[in-house]
């Protein structure tokens, strides 16, 4: 057998974990020697990371949004809550970690861990609300997490960690140094973050996230998406598996939120607002729900999209907006959908054609 | 007294919430979308109706009629352009496109009017009213956006139960199917929806710059967030329950700033979101729809 045919006898989860995680080591193997060469130009290479974060991101929302079925407005208040809390749990351990690699490790488990109980507390309304009811709760979560964040200040000094949501005044240190400042958020932050913790970052998410959803846990959640009422009838848990679905979203989110801190000196709470929770809705419903290989691919494209439009300068998200409304234009209304099925066939007639031409000589391929 | 001044506040600030409401609870009750482009029309009714009175000198009264003006032809074509052709697709995908139309009025008026903000003088030329030796001070702003608010509800009230086209509309939102075979032009119906959705906007967006007379290309977002808070609070699709939704959650602004703490006032609006919530998934007002298999 040659391995075209060797390769569609697979299984449907084979053959879509070969084409996931073989795209992302491919453009790492790419993108890793060039970046250690100092071949890519200086915004190519800050970007790398926040692409990383922003792939995890997607790939976890599309969980909850694709797989789930449910709208989520608020993903990006898991990142914060990962973000900040992985900043002081970095801070914290700086004397007592050496090793930076490490030190990150810890950060971004600490991260998700909060971001988790985050989504355990949100993820109880999530049971009784259902469609635009949910998703408003999911925004109004997003934004209640900024609020609260835009007014932590936590210090760190010899004694440990101080918190107060008055002012640095109040934390009652004498020679601490300052973690979270309030409205600006974490400063002075070691930037440990690398592109090779990224990619683990997105091979670890793609492993939780496509076992989960090839799975019987998967089958369940898709089961619940398809009909709530008819899952529950056959003795699936909704609890359970909603809540599954939503803690490990949000336990992901929180890890790229904590990756994606640690890439930058500081980092304000309003980073992780409304606006970038569409930004990965955006990635989510662009890529195709459910679609883990979409959700990158569409990551990728939209998030280098206004670095490519710079020469446009003041126009580009002017651009960036018009594509959108197009591209939706384009693979939802019901005009687009007849004239790319007809565009299909004329191409298909084509092949046929040609084929037919051809018979003799793949008749002879074949014995 | 300071209750009752910020009583006052806050009934002033949850009617400009409760105007931008009802455009939401209407485009929602008639085509099932939530309108995220919405909050950036009151920016763009805003922005005309400053343009007008400072650069063309328009007396302001006139300047809100023009901002009213431009705003339902924006919003019929934005109806038209961007959601119509999606009216079969799935409601994210009307969704993102309603973002992408936030974005894109957004930098549209980054590009024309710049990103310096404008300081917006008020439409209103009447001044406070000082009760009680001056202890109790009404703005004129709050006691004219309260009366244009009553205005409106008892106006859209009786429009949407007895005129022609309110009646068709309330045909619409129940079953477009049916409506369509009782003869009622159903796409010129959602136009409409959306032309007095704008158009009351339009209004939203002078008064609420007349009372934070701050206009940057923005400024529509968070109150357009915060009315659409309003809009599920008291039951998406219900034209009492925007009202009831819109005034509460002023109330609850106001006093969550003065008396508990001005920096986590968002906070404590969406926490009292959710909790009300959990008690009444569909909101205050909203109907319970029973689910069938």
């Amino acid at each position: 057998m040659s391995i075209a045919s060797k390769y569609k006898a697979l299984s449907k989860f084979a053959r879509t974990n070969i084409k996931t995680y073989g795209l992302v080591i491919i453009a790492f193997a790419i993108m890793f020697p060039l970046q250690s060469a100092g071949m890519l130009n200086n915004s190519i290479s800050g970007q790398l990371v926040p692409i990383c974060t922003y792939i995890v991101l997607a790939v976890s929302l599309n969980l909850t949004v694709g797989v789930l079925g449910e709208l989520s407005l608020g993903h990006a208040g898991f990142m914060s809550v990962g973000a900040f809390s992985g900043v002081v749990a970095a801070a914290a351990f700086q004397d007592s970690v050496g090793s930076d690699p490490l030190r990150l490790l810890l950060a971004i488990i600490i991260g998700g861990i909060f971001a988790g109980i985050a989504g355990l507390l949100i993820g109880i309304p999530v049971l009784r609300l259902r469609g635009d009811y949910l998703a408003i709760v999911t925004l109004a979560f997003g934004e209640i997490i900024k609020n609260i964040i835009n007014c932590l200040y936590v210090g760190l000094d010899s004694k440990g960690l101080h918190f107060s949501l008055k002012d640095t005044a109040s934390l009652g240190m004498t020679n601490g140094r300052i973690v979270l400042n309030g409205p600006q958020g974490a400063v002075g932050i070691s930037k440990i973050a690398t592109f090779t913790a990224g990619f683990i970052l997105i091979l670890f998410t793609l492993f939780i996230v496509l076992n989960m959803i090839y799975s019987r846990t998967g089958r369940a959640i898709t089961a619940i998406r398809d009909n709530r009422i008819a899952a529950e009838s056959v003795g699936i848990s909704i609890t359970k598996y909603k809540l599954t679905a939503f803690i490990t979203s949000a336990v992901l989110a929180g890890m790229a939120g904590a990756l994606y801190a640690m890439n930058f000196s500081t980092v304000a709470p309003k980073k992780f607002d409304f606006n970038t929770s569409i930004l990965i809705l955006v990635f989510v419903v662009l890529g195709g729900m459910g679609n883990i290989l979409g959700s990158i691919i569409a990551t990728t494209v939209l998030y280098m999209l206004p670095e490519l439009l710079r020469e446009f300068a003041d126009y580009r998200m002017l651009i960036y907006a018009i594509v959108l409304i197009l591209v939706m234009l384009a693979t939802n209304s019901t005009k687009a959908k007849q004239i790319t099925e007809n565009l299909k066939l004329k191409i298909k007639g084509i092949f046929i054609h040609k084929n037919n031409n051809n018979d003799g000589g793949e008749v002879t391929d074949n014995g | 007294m300071t209750f009752i001044s910020n009583l006052i506040n806050g009934i002033s600030l949850g009617s400009i919430y409760a105007i931008i409401a009802l455009g939401y609870t209407m485009v929602y009750g008639i085509s099932k979308m939530l309108n995220f482009a919405h909050g950036d029309v009151i920016m763009v009714g805003a922005y005309v109706s400053y343009i007008c009175t400072t650069s063309a000198g328009i007396p302001p009264i006139l300047s809100v009629v023009i901002a009213m003006a431009v705003c339902t032809v924006l919003g019929i074509l934005i109806e038209g352009l961007a959601y119509r052709p999606l009216r079969k697709a799935s409601s994210l995908a009307v969704l993102i496109t309603a973002i992408g139309v936030s974005y894109f009025l957004q930098n549209s008026a980054l590009l024309i009017w710049g990103s310096n903000p404008k300081t917006f003088s008020s439409i209103v030329p009447f001044d406070s009213i000082a009760l009680f030796d001056g202890k109790l001070i009404i703005t004129a702003e709050s006691i004219v956006t309260v009366a244009i608010c009553i205005i409106i509800m008892i106006g859209l009230n009786l429009f949407t139960k007895n005129g022609k086209m309110g009646k068709a509309m309330r045909a619409v939102s129940e079953d477009k199917d049916a409506a369509q075979l009782m003869g009622i032009n159903t796409n010129f119906t959602i136009s409409m929806t959306f032309a007095i959705g704008s158009a009351l906007a339009a209004v939203a967006g002078v008064l609420l710059c007349s009372a934070y007379p701050v206009l940057i290309p923005t400024t529509g977002s968070m109150p357009g967030i915060k009315a659409f808070t309003a809009a599920v609070f008291g039951g998406i699709g219900s034209i009492p329950g925007a009202m009831l939704g819109g005034i509460l959650l002023g109330i609850i602004e106001i006093f969550g700033k003065s008396y508990i703490s001005t920096a986590l006032s968002d906070a404590i609006v969406f926490a009292v979101l959710i909790i009300v919530l959990l008690l009444k998934p569909t909101g205050l007002l909203g109907k319970k729809i029973n689910e069938k298999v």
